[in-house]
């Protein structure tokens, strides 16, 4: 079946099986390999894209359940690598292996959208879907608070602001 | 340990201009080693082609090693960089390919890399710049003495004058290599990169999303393949309904692989190719097969533990140390403990699951790897194909979690024969349910301990009969004890002996292995027999490493020195703790690396545990190569050693893994961890590995922990299966 989907702004055609996960129209259909496999199950996170800015688990999402909803990955976080979290990830040194990192950054991305302020219980609460095999979680957790920190200040003192994309993604959360 | 670094006469360094006008270093290398911890390795290896200096002075380093998520790719560059004398700012990193010619140890595994390349690099790196000064020396006419090195520039600072690498690269190449013996060696003070935080390499990329792991090498009309291998271990296919499958949606191939009866290599199983991996996934559930499951399936967790049980009854059939006369001062000593400790098979489950893309074509062998041991798995892929390892290419990719896991080529030896039957580019991936039944277990193990403290309490008697797998006197893969392991040789009256079940369940080393088991369970015993003695658990250690009885390995000062940093850290027996919490303490040796860690946990009356801090303490001798990844990984294993303390069990019934998912096998999650205080004692001792010595000691510190808050004692793991409840 032929499936049109908005892939990071982008409307993109795909000819696939309807109970194909996005994770696999991703990877290996649209060559996004930054959104990664690791269960299968929605067990781990690895997979972890928004849909209209939530943080969804695409490997057990099939692509006939999309519909025209907008789907960011960790390929359009950010156009450059500018988004605060991306920044912080650096400045942390986050990763060792990096492998989980995509999903953390999108599951972490979703919930600043949605909760510019989250207290260390609602962090908790939002990454513990996203496994770290390397268990970098004190530098993930410290590098969720930096970012809503850094958010807080850009937007409260009349700095760039919110990168584009999030003030969307936003609106889409509010539930 | 390290190196003798010794480097034989057979040394030079070979120049040739690379393309594009820059330079190209190359130098081989010789080394022998004297170390009994690395195993054994030719005298010889040559390392090759590690730095290309472009004319705009960009520097570009080849990282040798795969890189699992140690910190590698960028912690070996950089000792290249520091010593060549250029800034990291101006060094770009690219992973070396498996090149046995001109790369020496390319092996992600026993924390061998930093204390067998510390030296070699480093060496590397200052030709390097012996090589650039020459060159400024022979265009300015002056004598090599009188110029210095600062950042990828050349300074001669009698006359002002100064050129970069880059202005430098080409008159650089027509010149004589320098003699890598005699290249002077930066003194620490001089250094500039080592021992300051450099970010990983491919962080940018990783947080970007870019391709960089084995799962997402593409290559042009790839197809994708699944294999379907028996749940129990060395089964062999009867039938399976191919036809059926063939038909599936955009499955190109389905085929038996008789495989060579080695699950080390190549099990039987079935391949489905199809266009994409989903429809070849999909076609897996329509596959039926009729298995030979063979001998293994009548072996069981279950089953092993029984045994174990009965075989304490009786003496241990191999004696692999037997100090003094146990039986004698267990009858005098003051306090005698006894207790059976246990532990399960563990499954790897690096996140990313096995992977590898081949592609075959006119009798020659592409491999794009995720492997921790390149050399060893195109060395199987040649076996095992009837084919030449000079026919085999592999490319070393990034890798998502290795673990010990990837010491194993299995996945890249399936690659490998499903490349050749259908002669087009194939990724074989396998399922998480494929990775979790199909592992290199790290194996279970059972232990019946006695020992005895004197009315001083001190520890005077210890007898260990470990039951474990092999055949004979020889042990299954990573099953093993070491005769000295601690407190061999701190014991005057001292027997470790071993009875060895059979087993047709693959094992093999997962992080720190023997020692993520035996530290568990000596330094869980040792905690015992404090206690029974009424003593502290710190001070009975330090006792107790002060009192050198026999051969061993460990160096009681340094242990000693993590012990009292660490206590000091944690304010061990100071202060005063809520009700629910307590503190545990517990040491190891092992990878060259000292180890002393405390844990402070939570029980509730109802018997949850929670982990809230650990103290760590390492020597790993006078330099930490790069801090900011040092931190990171040590934080990394404490974790890690928690997480399997407390959750992870594999059962094997039925000669297969019950597990199959992480519903299953609840790895920690970030709401669960606790705080990691990582510091390490700078001592005057080679600089040593740190990927797996951080583990071993902080299970038996949490276990430890749990008694201070329960009076419970963790003899079997995991420590969630146990009744923890207390009043």
């Amino acid at each position: 079946m032929s499936f049109t989907l908005n892939v990071n702004g982008k409307s993109v055609t795909a000819d696939v099986p309807a109970d194909m996960p996005l994770l696999w129209v991703l990877r290996d259909i649209l060559n996004l390999k930054g959104t990664k496999f690791g269960c299968g199950i929605a067990m781990c996170g690895a997979c972890t894209v928004h849909l209209d800015g939530r943080a969804t688990r695409s490997c057990v999402t099939p692509v006939s359940a999309v519909g025209s909803r907008e789907i960011t990955t960790i390929e359009g976080l950010s156009a450059d690598g500018s988004h605060p979290l991306q920044q912080v990830w650096l400045e942390l040194d986050v990763p060792q292996c990096g492998y989980c990192q995509a999903g953390q950054l999108m599951t972490a991305s979703a919930l600043l959208a949605r909760n510019p302020h989250p207290t260390d219980q609602e962090i908790d609460a939002a990454m513990s879907g996203n496994l770290c095999r390397c268990a970098t979680y004190l530098r993930i957790h410290e590098g969720v608070r930096a970012a809503a920190s850094r958010m807080a200040a850009a937007s409260t003192g009349g700095g760039p602001g919110e990168p584009d994309g999030l003030a969307g993604a936003r609106a889409e959360e509010e539930r | 340990m390290s190196p003798r670094g010794g480097m034989d006469r057979r040394q030079f360094l070979k120049i040739g201009a690379a393309a594009g006008g820059g330079l190209l270093i190359t130098s081989y290398l010789g080394f022998s080693f004297g170390n009994r911890d690395v195993e054994a390795m030719p005298p010889k290896l040559d390392l090759d082609a590690f730095i290309h200096i472009a004319p705009d002075g960009t520097v570009t380093i080849v990282a040798q090693n795969p890189e699992v998520g140690q910190g590698i790719k960028t912690t070996l560059p950089m000792l290249i960089a520091d010593e060549l004398d250029v800034a990291w700012n101006d060094v770009r990193v690219q992973q070396g390919d498996l090149d046995t010619e001109h790369y020496y140890r390319q092996i992600a595994g026993g924390s061998t890399a930093t204390p067998t390349q510390w030296l070699p690099m480093r060496r590397v790196g200052a030709a390097g710049r012996a090589l650039m000064k020459a060159a400024a020396a022979a265009t300015w006419g002056v004598p090599v003495t009188e110029l210095e090195t600062e950042a990828g520039l050349v300074h001669h600072r009698a006359s002002g004058r100064t050129l970069s690498y880059g202005t430098l690269a080409a008159k650089a190449a027509t010149l004589p290599a320098p003699d890598p013996e005699s290249v002077p060696l930066k003194k620490r003070s001089e250094f500039r990169i080592i021992g300051t935080p450099v970010r990983g390499v491919d962080d940018e990329a990783i947080v970007t999303g870019k391709p960089l792991f084995g799962i997402d090498q593409v290559r042009p009309g790839m197809l994708y393949a699944v294999f379907q291998k028996c749940p129990v271990y060395g089964g062999k296919v009867k039938t399976a309904n191919l036809d059926a499958v063939k038909k599936e949606p955009g499955v190109r191939h389905a085929f038996v692989v008789q495989g060579d009866g080695d699950v080390d290599t190549l099990s039987a199983g079935v391949a489905v190719v199809a266009d994409t991996w989903w429809l070849a996934h999909s076609a897996r559930n329509k596959l039926e097969v009729k298995w030979d499951e063979g001998p293994t399936a009548a072996q069981s967790s279950r089953g092993f533990a029984a045994r174990a049980a009965e075989l304490y009854g009786k003496p241990p059939v191999n004696v692999l140390r037997s100090d003094g006369d146990v039986d004698a001062a267990l009858d005098s000593a003051a306090h005698r403990v006894e207790a059976e400790y246990s532990y399960p098979f563990l499954s790897h489950v690096p996140l990313e699951p096995q992977n590898c893309t081949a592609h075959y074509h006119d009798g020659k062998l592409e491999l794009w790897a995720p492997t921790q041991t390149p050399e060893r798995g195109r060395s199987l892929a040649a076996r095992t194909l009837g084919m030449k390892e000079e026919d085999i290419t592999l490319h070393l990719t990034r890798i998502g979690g290795g673990f010990g896991r990837r010491l194993s080529n299995d996945y890249l030896v399936e690659a490998s024969w499903i490349a050749r039957e259908i002669g087009v580019p194939v990724k074989l991936l396998w399922s998480r349910e494929d990775d979790m039944h199909h592992d290199f277990y790290r194996p279970a193990g059972f232990h019946r301990l006695e020992g005895g403290v004197d009315a001083e309490g001190k520890l005077v008697a210890w007898r260990n009969h470990f039951v474990s797998f092999g055949e004979g006197r020889r042990f299954a893969p990573s099953a093993g004890v070491a005769s000295d392991e601690f407190p061999a040789g701190y014991v005057r009256d001292f027997t470790l002996g071993t009875t060895l079940l059979p087993l047709g369940v693959p094992t093999g080393a997962m992080r720190a292995p023997g020692s993520n088991a035996l530290a568990f369970v000596y330094q869980s015993f040792i905690d015992e027999l404090a206690h029974a003695a009424g003593r502290d658990p710190l001070h009975f250690r330090l006792d107790l490493l002060a009192a050198r009885s026999g051969e061993t390995r460990l160096d009681a000062d340094r242990m000693t020195g993590v012990l009292r940093a660490v206590a000091a850290r944690s304010d061990w027996g100071r202060g005063s703790l809520p009700s629910g919490t307590g503190k545990g303490i517990a040491c190891h040796f092992s990878h060259r690396g000292y180890f002393a860690e405390v844990v402070q946990a939570r029980v509730s009356k109802a018997g949850k545990v929670a982990v809230e801090k650990v103290w760590m303490v390492g020597d790993i001798g006078r330099q930490i190569v790069n801090p900011l990844n040092a931190e990171n990984n040590a934080q990394g294993g404490a974790i890690d050693g928690i997480s399997q303390a407390l959750g992870l069990e594999i059962t094997i019934v039925d000669g297969h893994a019950l597990q199959s998912n992480f519903d299953a096998y609840p790895l920690l999650r970030h709401r669960d961890r606790p705080e990691v205080d990582v510091h390490f004692l700078v001592t005057d001792n080679p600089p040593t590995g740190l990927g797996e010595p951080t583990l071993p000691p902080v299970i038996p510190a949490l276990c430890n922990a749990i008694f201070a808050v329960t009076g419970k004692r963790v003899r079997s793991l995991p420590i969630s299966k146990l009744d923890l409840s207390w009043s």
